[in-house]
C-alpha cells in the first residue's frame, strides 16, 4: 500500500465571478520515504490540491479520493483529520514570516504543537524538544533563540523554524509548498540541502511544490507537472529532465537558468496562464503552444504513456499532449518528429493557424 | 520599553502644551472683554481698568500666557464668570459622574461587542451573522436620546425597576450608585457595542485569512484554539486601540446620555458653559477633555506594547 494515493481529485470554488476550477482531476501516489515534486506556474493548482488533503481549503467543492495509509482523508471527520494534521502529515508554507504567528515566541509555537498531539508532555519537556529541534535545523544558540519572536529571526531562520516544527512529531509525510520561493538564492540552496538531509535522516516522504524545476532537480524521485489545474506530464525524475514530452514541461525546463547548456539563453514561456473560470477549449495549453495543431483546439488530450526511443510505451511516464508519443526529449531528433507532426496536423485555414497568428501578433 | 514609554509621555505632554496654547489664544480671540463680563454690566470705566489690572489683562500676551500656564500647573483654572466658583472645583464635581458612566459602559460595550463580533465572524454569512449585522445597523442608526428616553420610560417610570436620574457618588452609597448607573450604562453601551461588534468582526475576519491561521490549523490545533488563541489574540489589538481612544474622547463629553439621565458630568458642564459663554469653564473642560484623550492614547500605547512584541522591541 502506498503512503498516499490521490485519485482524480477535483476542487472548485464558487465565487461571485463564477466557478473557479482550481483542480480538475489530479492523481498521484507517494511512497514511504520518497519525494514527489509538483511543478507548475503560479495558479496551476499546486497549493489547492495539497491543502485540500488536510481540509485547509475552506469553502471548496471537493471530489475524489485521497487514501493516506488506506484511509480516505477527504471522507474523515474534522476530529479525525485534526489528528492527522501535523502528526502524520506536516506542512511547510511559502512565506515563513507570515506563516508564523507574530505574537508568540517561536519555541512556544513548536511546543504548542507537540503538546496538542502528546498531552502527556509537560511544558518544560516540550520546550526542551523545541530547543533540540531548533538546534537540529541549524539555528545557532537554540537555547536562547527559542524565546525569540518570529520577527527577530532572519528569513532563512524562520523557514528553518518551520522545518523544525514540521519534523516535531516525526510525521510520515511533509508537504513543502514552495519553501524556498520567498528566500534569496544562497539561503534557498542551504534550506534545500537541509531538507534533503533531514528527509533522509527521518525517512519521511516529501511532496515538494515549486514553480522552478531547478529546485527539485536533485530532490525528487517523481515529478508531476501541472497546468491549469490538471497534470500534463508525470514521470520519474530522469525521464522528465531528459525526455520531456509535453511542450509545457519543455518550456519549464528551458526557463531554468543554465539548464540546457550555458550557450542557450533563458527562454520563459510566452503568454498567460489560463483563466480557471473560462478554460480554453481542447488542450488548455493550446493558446501558448508553439506546436499547436488543429485537433488541440477542439479535443482535449488525456494522460497517456510516452514512448521510449524504440516507440515502446514507457508506462511510468505519461503526458497529455497530441504530439506523437515517441517525440520526447530536447534533442534534434525529437524536435524533427514534433515539426513533422505539426506540419501534418495544421491545415492552412485551421483553428490552430489562428492561434499561431494571434501568438505572433503579441 | 522604558524609552518607548518616556517617548510616548513626552509626546503626550507636547500635545497638551499645544492645546493650552490653542485654548489661551481662543480665549483672546473670542472674548470681547473678559473684564466687562467679570465686573458686570454697570461697572464704571475705572472699575473696569482695576478689574483688568487685577486679572492681569493689561500685561503683554506672552506674560499672560506664562501666568496662565503656571496657574494651570498648580491646578488653578481660574473662576467661572457665571458662578464665580473655581473652575477646578466645578470639574472635580462633574468628573466622577462622567468617569462612572464611561468606564462602566466601556466594560459592557467591550464584552458585548467582542462576543457578538466573534460569533458574527466565525459564522460569517450565516443567518445568525446577518441577524447581528442588522442589530448593529439598528444600534448605530438609533439616536442615543431615543434609546435613553425609552429605557428610562420603560424601566424607571413604568416598571420602576431602576431609579430615575441623578448621580449618586459611589463613596456615598455604592449600591445606589450602581442602580442609578445601570440605565445610562446600557444606553451608552448599546450604541458603542454596535460599533465594537463591527470592529471585532472585521478585524477577526481579516486575521482568520492570515497565513499563520492556516499554520495553526495545519498543526492540528482544535478550531476553538485556532480562533481564540491565534485569531482573537491578534484581532483584539485594533479593538483595544479603539477603546482607549473612545474612552478618552467620551470622558470629555457624552452629552446626550448625561442629560437624559440628569448626570451632572463634563458633557453637561460643557454645554452650560458654552450657552452662556463662560470662557474660563470652557477652557477648563477643553483642557480636561484633551487630557483624557492624551491619557487614553498613552494607555493604548502601553497596552499595545504588551500585546505586540514587535512594538515592544523596536
Ligand atoms: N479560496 C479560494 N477561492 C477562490 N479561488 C481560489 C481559492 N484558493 C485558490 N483559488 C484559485 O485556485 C487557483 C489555483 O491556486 P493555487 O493552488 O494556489 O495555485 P498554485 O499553488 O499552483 O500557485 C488560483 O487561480 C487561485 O486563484
Ligand atoms: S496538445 Fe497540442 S496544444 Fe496541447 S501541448 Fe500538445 S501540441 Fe501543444
Ligand atoms: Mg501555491
Amino acid at each position: 500500500m502506498s503512503l498516499l494515493e490521490v485519485r482524480d481529485l477535483k476542487v472548485s470554488f464558487d465565487t461571485s465571478d463564477g466557478l473557479v476550477q482550481a483542480v480538475r482531476g489530479v492523481s498521484f501516489t507517494v511512497e514511504r520515504g520518497k519525494t514527489l515534486g509538483i511543478v507548475g506556474e503560479s495558479g496551476s493548482g499546486k497549493s489547492v490540491s495539497t491543502q485540500t488533503l488536510l481540509g485547509l481549503t475552506a469553502g471548496a467543492l471537493i471530489d475524489g479520493e485521497a487514501l493516506f495509509e488506506g484511509q480516505d482523508l477527504l471522507a474523515m471527520t474534522d476530529e479525525q483529520l485534526r489528528r492527522v494534521r501535523g502528526k502524520e502529515i506536516a506542512m511547510i508554507f511559502q512565506d515563513p514570516l507570515s506563516s508564523l504567528h507574530p505574537l508568540y515566541k517561536v519555541g512556544k509555537q513548536i511546543a504548542e504543537m507537540i503538546r496538542q498531539h502528546e498531552p502527556d508532555v509537560n511544558k518544560a519537556q516540550a520546550r526542551k524538544r523545541a530547543i533540540e529541534l531548533l538546534g537540529m535545523v541549524g539555528i545557532p544558540e537554540p537555547g536562547q533563540r527559542v524565546d525569540d519572536y518570529p520577527h527577530q529571526f532572519s528569513g532563512g531562520m524562520r523557514q528553518r523554524a518551520m522545518i523544525a516544527m514540521s519534523l516535531a512529531l516525526n510525521p510520515k509525510l511533509i508537504v513543502a509548498d514552495e519553501p524556498t520561493t520567498a528566500l534569496d538564492a544562497t539561503v534557498q540552496a542551504q534550506i534545500l540541502d537541509l531538507m534533503l538531509r533531514l528527509q533522509r535522516e527521518f525517512d519521511t516522504a516529501l511532496i515538494m511544490i515549486t514553480h522552478d524545476l531547478g529546485v527539485i532537480a536533485d530532490l525528487a524521485d517523481d515529478v508531476l507537472v501541472m497546468y491549469g489545474g490538471k497534470p500534463v506530464e508525470h514521470a520519474d525524475r530522469r525521464s522528465l529532465y531528459y525526455r520531456p514530452h509535453h511542450p509545457y514541461t519543455k518550456g519549464l525546463l528551458e526557463s531554468i537558468p543554465g539548464s540546457t547548456g550555458a550557450k542557450t539563453r533563458l527562454k520563459p514561456i510566452g503568454g498567460q496562464p489560463p483563466s480557471l473560470i473560462n478554460l480554453p477549449t481542447g488542450c488548455a495549453f493550446h493558446p501558448r503552444c508553439e506546436y499547436v495543431m488543429d485537433r488541440c483546439v477542439t479535443e482535449e488530450p488525456l494522460l497517456a504513456a510516452v514512448g521510449d526511443k524504440d516507440g515502446f510505451p514507457d508506462l511510468g511516464h505519461t503526458s497529455a499532449c497530441w504530439l506523437p508519443k515517441e517525440a520526447a526529449g530536447l534533442d534534434a531528433e525529437a524536435e524533427n518528429l514534433r515539426q513533422e507532426a505539426v506540419a501534418l496536423g495544421r491545415s492552412a485555414d485551421s483553428p490552430a493557424a489562428t492561434v499561431v497568428d494571434a501568438g505572433e501578433a503579441q | 520599553m522604558l524609552r518607548f514609554l518616556i517617548r510616548r509621555i513626552l509626546f503626550g505632554i507636547l500635545v497638551l502644551w499645544i492645546v493650552t496654547l490653542g485654548v489661551f489664544l481662543l480665549f483672546f480671540a473670542t472674548s470681547d472683554d473678559p473684564a466687562a463680563r467679570f465686573a458686570g454690566k454697570s461697572a464704571t470705566p475705572a472699575t473696569l481698568a482695576l478689574v483688568r489690572h487685577r486679572l492681569g489683562l493689561d500685561d503683554p500676551l506672552p506674560v499672560q500666557y506664562w501666568h496662565f500656564l503656571t496657574r494651570l500647573l498648580r491646578g488653578d483654572l481660574g473662576y467661572s464668570f457665571a458662578t464665580q466658583s473655581p473652575v477646578t472645583d466645578m470639574i472635580k464635581q462633574a468628573l466622577p459622574a462622567s468617569l462612572s458612566l464611561i468606564l462602566g459602559a466601556a466594560v459592557l460595550w467591550l464584552a458585548a461587542g467582542i462576543v457578538a463580533g466573534v460569533i458574527s465572524a466565525t459564522r460569517a454569512r450565516t443567518l445568525l451573522d446577518r441577524g447581528i449585522t442588522l442589530a448593529v445597523l439598528l444600534g448605530i442608526s438609533m439616536p442615543a436620546f431615543i434609546v435613553g428616553l425609552t429605557l428610562s420610560y420603560v424601566f424607571a417610570v413604568k416598571l420602576q425597576i431602576f431609579p430615575q436620574t441623578q448621580y449618586v457618588p459611589i463613596q456615598n452609597n455604592p449600591l445606589q450608585w450602581f442602580e442609578h448607573m445601570v440605565l445610562p450604562w446600557i444606553t451608552l453601551a448599546l450604541l458603542q457595542s454596535a460599533i465594537y461588534t463591527r470592529l471585532t468582526r472585521g478585524s477577526l475576519l481579516d486575521v482568520l485569512g492570515e497565513d499563520y491561521i492556516r499554520t495553526a490549523r495545519a498543526k492540528g490545533l482544535p478550531e476553538r484554539r485556532v480562533i481564540y488563541r491565534h485569531g482573537l489574540r491578534s484581532a483584539l489589538t485594533p479593538v483595544v486601540t479603539q477603546a482607549g481612544v473612545d474612552i478618552g474622547v467620551l470622558i470629555g463629553g457624552t452629552l446626550v446620555t448625561e442629560s437624559v439621565f440628569g448626570l451632572q458630568g463634563i458633557g453637561q458642564l460643557t454645554v452650560q458653559s458654552l450657552t452662556i459663554g463662560d470662557l474660563p469653564v470652557i477652557m477648563g473642560v477643553v483642557l480636561i477633555a484633551a487630557f483624557f484623550v492624551v491619557l487614553g492614547n498613552l494607555v493604548v500605547d502601553v497596552v499595545y506594547s504588551f500585546l505586540d512584541p514587535r512594538v515592544r522591541l523596536s
